[in-house]
């Protein structure tokens, strides 16, 4: 079964004076433990998609089964409680929570999302620290790490729960090339690693090279989606 | 809860100004508060004290009808040796009940035999009344403390204006319920400072003197005065006690005696009440500065940390959490103002009784004993908690109740 099923999927945002259809009948299915990107310009949806995706935002039509589950008939309480079981999210611009440390952000999904017993969760979290590299600055602040670092941990904290599906919207958006497809590289060890599902969104055509599946947006509307072979047009 | 108390920690450390800002300010309201509660309270208790140990007694009771016609010194409505009996019986079987004292209260004429004055007079034994009201043996400036049979306490004014001075002879000339005058040769045993309040420019004499002056032909008494154990049981000993009077009839069968309270004897338990109220507006503003100054805080903290709360809200924080962290903040701050208020306050008030302050009441001067009681503090320390806790609700509900999505493209 397929972990994302998507059918007829719209959403319009309605505002005083118009009526904005951001995603436009659109179809597709992910598979489990797939490395999925959509592309596409600015305001062609990407976000919008992953969003209704994430359960942040509930499509106006249509119907997206994420990880069996129809998402339309989650209330704000169980939305919340079914990200927590089985997505995890990677932002554009890292949102590290700035008061609690590399360690403690890691651990947050497992102490505040699911009340991991304490040694259980030290064992996750250490081992994911390690697996990001970032042992050594384990006690340092987000303030006090550099862009890919904050992405590295971005990544971990994502991981941490072991869900089925991590979310990534635009997670390169703010890195430089170098560091970008570090963290690309990283994303997909960790596929390999946890055999997550990886969809991300991003507009950068350098990025998308490493995307096994690639769905292209324009206008709201699926362009293509094709199969796509990994390190195709890399710039370092 | 644990974890969300440390990152509420950490959150009001990581805005340390602000956080110092309005802890400082709370800080200052519960000192402001503990101050005015410790100083008008010492206030207070210093003037009840002074009517009710130095004159009044807690509670009185005399033949019905008496109190209407008090500023008369009526003595057609003392009572008699019959009543008086019942009425020892009565007190002698109530264990609250410390001490009673019977007095004889008069109006007369007092000479140093060149000139004469008017004065009121009140007829005691010495012991009685000194267990009933003990802070009248302090009000003896110059002379005995112990009253004996031929003596007279005289007020300190009357003393002065009629020159005389502890040892000399004075007489008293009263008019009796049949109208007759008659007269008796009395020493000043004593001066007494004159005292603000219902009877303190009073004189005081033996009452078996009180009865020779009047030709009492039996046992006679305008009103005893009664001392409790416990002062802050009155209330309650005060209705029990009107109860079982209500029961003793006279020959009419209609009520023989009246029970009357410190309260509704002395004009100060109005000024003791204003001291009430103005203490409770006090604390009103207290509230005031608590609510505003963390409401303030707590909408600013939500709004600066707008995409913090849109990204806990993703990754699936329950909304419940995200309500009790800021109110934990909230709440924090609230024990924070509160904790450092209390110590501040309790040091002032510490400092302000080692400053010796003098004050007068009427003709008195006390030293300012300021003090404040355990549950005084943790009443206003409550106060402020809540205070803190309620302000932070409107800002916590509107943080758990942000959509992520908005939440996270917020800039």
């Amino acid at each position: 079964m397929a972990l994302v099923e998507a059918r007829q999927l719209v959403k319009t945002y309605r505002t005083e004076e118009v009526e904005v259809t951001a995603i436009r009948n659109v179809s597709f299915t992910i598979e489990a433990k797939s490395f999925v990107s959509f592309v596409g310009p600015s305001g062609s949806g990407k976000s919008t998609l992953l969003n209704m995706i994430g359960c942040l935002d509930p499509p106006t039509s249509g119907s997206l089964l994420v990880a069996g589950r129809d998402i339309q008939g989650l209330d704000r309480r169980g939305a919340a409680r079914f990200r927590g079981e089985t997505i995890g999210f990677i932002f554009q611009d890292f949102n590290l929570l700035p008061v609690l440390t590399v360690y403690e952000n890691i651990e947050y999904p497992l102490l505040m999302v699911r009340e991991t017993p304490a040694g259980e969760r030290r064992q996750r979290v250490l081992a994911l620290i390690e697996a990001v590299g970032m042992n050594e600055q384990r006690d340092k602040y987000p303030d006090q790490l550099s862009g890919g670092q904050k992405q590295r941990v971005a990544v971990a904290r994502a991981l941490v729960a072991n869900p089925k599906l991590v979310l990534a919207d635009e997670p390169t958006a703010n890195l430089d090339h170098q560091t970008a497809f570090r963290v690309i590289e990283l994303m997909k060890k960790m596929r390999d690693e946890f055999a997550t599902t990886f969809i991300f969104s991003t507009h950068d055509p350098k990025v998308v090279g490493e995307a096994e599946i690639v769905h292209t947006l324009e206008d709201g509307r699926l362009k293509n989606s094709a199969p796509h072979t990994p390190g195709g047009p890399r710039h370092d | 809860m644990t974890n969300l108390l440390k990152i509420a920690l950490r959150n009001l450390l990581r805005y340390r100004r602000r956080t110092l800002l309005t802890a400082s300010l709370i800080t200052l309201g519960v000192v402001f508060v503990l101050v005015f509660v410790a100083v008008t309270g010492s206030f207070k208790a210093m003037m009840i004290a002074q009517n009710t140990d130095a004159m009044l007694g807690h509670l009185q009771i005399h033949r019905k009808g008496y109190v209407a016609a008090i500023d008369n010194l009526p003595l057609n409505l003392n009572l008699k040796a019959g009543a008086i009996d019942r009425l020892d019986k009565i007190l002698a079987e109530q264990p609250e009940i410390a001490a009673w004292s019977p007095r004889i209260k008069f109006g007369a004429m007092f000479s140093n035999f060149v000139e004469t004055t008017n004065i009121r007079l009140n007829g005691v034994e010495p012991e009685r009344e000194l267990a009933t009201v003990p802070l009248l043996a302090e009000r003896v400036l110059e002379g005995s403390k112990t009253l004996a049979r031929g003596e007279l306490w005289l007020p300190e004014l009357l003393a002065k204006g009629m020159k005389v001075k502890v040892g000399d002879p004075v007489v008293v000339v009263a008019t009796n319920q049949d109208g007759s005058v008659n007269g008796k040769q009395l020493l000043v045993g004593g001066i007494l400072e004159s005292a603000t309040g219902p009877g303190g420019r009073d004189g005081y004499l033996h009452l078996e003197d009180a009865a020779e002056i009047l030709r009492l032909q039996g046992q006679e008494v305008s009103e005893v005065a009664i001392r409790l154990h416990d002062f802050r049981r009155l209330a309650a000993v005060s209705e029990t006690l009107a109860g079982r009077l209500a029961k003793e009839l006279n020959q009419q069968e209609k009520p023989l005696f009246e029970l009357h309270t410190w309260e509704k004897l002395s004009p100060f338990f109005n000024i003791a009440r204003m001291i009430d109220v103005m203490t409770f507006f006090i604390k009103l503003m207290l509230i005031a500065i608590v609510l505003v100054s963390i409401m303030n805080v707590m909408i600013m903290a939500v709004y600066e940390r707008i995409r913090e709360i849109g990204t806990m809200a993703a990754i699936g924080t329950l909304p419940g959490k995200i309500l009790a962290l800021f109110m934990i903040e909230g709440f924090s701050l609230g024990v924070l103002g509160a904790a450092a208020g209390g110590i501040l306050g309790v040091l002032l008030i510490g400092g302000l009784n080692l400053a010796e302050i003098s004050y007068d009441f009427g003709r008195q001067r006390f030293i300012l004993e300021a003090a404040i009681d355990f549950r005084e503090l943790a009443v206003i320390s409550v106060i402020v908690i809540i205070g803190a806790v309620v302000a932070s609700l409107q800002p916590a509900f509107k943080a758990a109740r942000l959509d992520p999505i908005k939440a996270l493209r917020h800039v």
